[in-house]
């Protein structure tokens, strides 16, 4: 029973640190959904050039790991001049990341919108720039929500990885306490179940905005 | 008044050209790759005057759908000239040379012409007020209480006063084609399109539809249709337009066209259609 205690009772040092995963998450999806949606609009831009920047953009992002992204940020840019704060660096980077997965979402979103819906959008007086964002667009988060909602859930995991660059999130506040205790099995166990007890509601809200997605189309 | 002029459709000209890349087993083969050109429309010439109900029949692949979608632009002509209420679609005329007009300019245009779909194609997040409203809201920029003025009664003249607040999901294909209706009425256009509005219904929810469409042409609203709904035709439209590979083979009130055709194509599209004998 000492095992279930001592797990127990690292649990108020660890949840110091959830403002701070809260702060990361919901910055950096900020980030990931508007840059994502600029990207998903230039990939599918008739503009040679936007088509382009974004294509590669999206590789880059998608052929290298979010920890040595994270590591250029915080490590890197300051030899030229950038020096961001470990916590900003994170939002950073994990939004910059999130935002090329999500603006494949969005792509996918978008192109799925029935054509008959630009048309009557057409046919209305609607320009094609109107169509897109009052008609397609919108259309198109319906669609996304779900897809989004398990990035989102992906996200707050991978906030785990800021610990690399100095933010003290829920891993390296975990980290430091096993330095001072050396209570190991008690401390990840608690790391573990602060992380799944976070992600296990936003899992069924994700799935409740599935079904809704469904019931509307 | 009566002979002004709504429609003016001048040797229109239309080619269709399928999928330009060649197949992955043109390419392996070294087969040439033919393109497939289809001429849709061959030279068509229409007039419509204000307050006129055309109805355009025809077997499928004679280019009246086609010849509708050109109207609005939904579809680019290769050739010839479409006015509508005195405007040209698609082009700007300089000097008496065609320029390719701004797609805001296109945009403007439209909002004089009603269109109604075959897959009545409403808006899916929105209720059938909302559907109704958008327009309004988005391109005549009315206030919302302004615009629930204007959509209020044109969807209780469809008959759709108790489903208001439903969305297309909880509509069936009759009431979500009155709702098309509606939605495109509420811009009161100059003239309004109907591209086979009850082809995609079940039988039983043609008559509904029918009978909004015929209330709409007794209020003296210009329209053209196209449809395969002879009875409905030869009911409402004050001249009957017949089309066939492209070409219009012959019009004329559906008192004569009906009774004695004189092209053999209208001929056999109404011994098809059991309206003559065979």
């Amino acid at each position: 029973m000492d095992f279930v205690k001592n797990t127990l009772a690292v649990f108020p040092a660890l949840l110091q640190a959830v403002p701070v995963v809260v702060q990361l998450a919901l910055g950096a999806m900020a980030i990931a959904l508007v840059l994502g949606l600029l990207v998903a609009l230039a990939r599918i831009s008739s503009i040679k050039i936007l088509r382009g920047i974004a294509t590669v953009y999206l590789e880059v992002i998608r052929g290298t790991p979010l920890l040595v992204q994270l590591v250029y940020i915080f490590f890197v840019l300051p030899s030229i001049g950038v020096s961001i704060d470990p916590v900003p660096a994170g939002i950073l980077g994990l939004g910059l990341n999130y935002a090329a997965y999500l603006s494949e979402v969005f792509r996918s979103a978008i192109l799925s919108v029935e054509h008959g819906q630009t048309e009557a959008a057409l046919s209305l007086g609607y320009t094609p720039s109107k169509t897109l964002w009052k008609v397609v667009i919108p259309q198109s988060f319906v669609v996304s929500m779900g897809p989004i909602g398990n990035y989102f859930i992906a996200m707050i995991k991978d906030t785990a990885l800021t610990s690399v660059i100095a933010v003290t999130e829920i891993l390296k506040t975990a980290n430091i306490l096993n330095s001072q205790t050396f209570q190991t099995t008690a401390i990840y166990t608690a790391a573990a179940i602060l992380y799944l007890i976070i992600s296990l509601p936003l899992s069924r809200v994700v799935v409740v905005l599935e079904r809704k997605a469904r019931a509307s189309g | 008044m009566a002979d002004e002029t709504i429609i003016d459709v001048r040797d229109v000209h239309k080619t269709f050209v399928s999928d330009t890349r060649p197949t992955l087993w043109q390419r392996l083969t070294g087969k040439p790759h033919v393109q497939k050109r289809v001429e849709v429309l061959k030279g068509v010439d229409l007039v419509v005057h204000r307050g006129e109900t055309i109805a355009i029949l025809g077997s499928s692949g004679s280019g009246k759908s086609t010849l509708l979608r050109c109207v609005n632009k939904l579809e680019t002509i290769d050739a010839g000239r479409i006015y509508v209420n005195g405007h040209l679609i698609g082009y700007e005329e300089r000097d008496g040379e065609l320029i390719a007009e701004k797609a805001s300019v296109t945009a403007q245009k439209r909002t004089d012409i009603g269109f109604v779909f075959q897959h009545f194609n409403l808006f899916l997040n929105k209720t059938a007020l909302g559907n109704v409203m958008a327009p309004l809201r988005d391109v005549k920029k009315l206030s919302a209480a302004e615009a629930r003025e204007i959509a209020v009664p044109n969807l209780e003249m469809v008959g759709l006063g108790d489903k208001m607040d439903n969305y297309p999901s909880k509509l069936s294909g009759g009431q979500k084609q009155r709702v098309a209706i509606a939605r495109a009425l509420a811009m009161e256009p100059s003239v309004m399109l109907f591209d086979e509005p009850t082809s995609a219904l079940d039988p039983e929810l043609v008559g509904e539809v029918l009978a909004v469409i015929k209330k709409i042409a007794q209020q003296g609203t210009t329209m053209v249709i196209v449809t395969h709904e002879m009875q409905f035709a030869r009911d409402i439209a004050d001249r009957i337009v017949v089309m066939d590979q492209g070409v219009i083979v012959e019009e004329g009130p559906p008192s004569r066209i009906f009774t004695a055709p004189q092209h053999p194509k209208t001929r056999a599209l109404l011994s098809r259609s059991g309206i003559l004998p065979a």
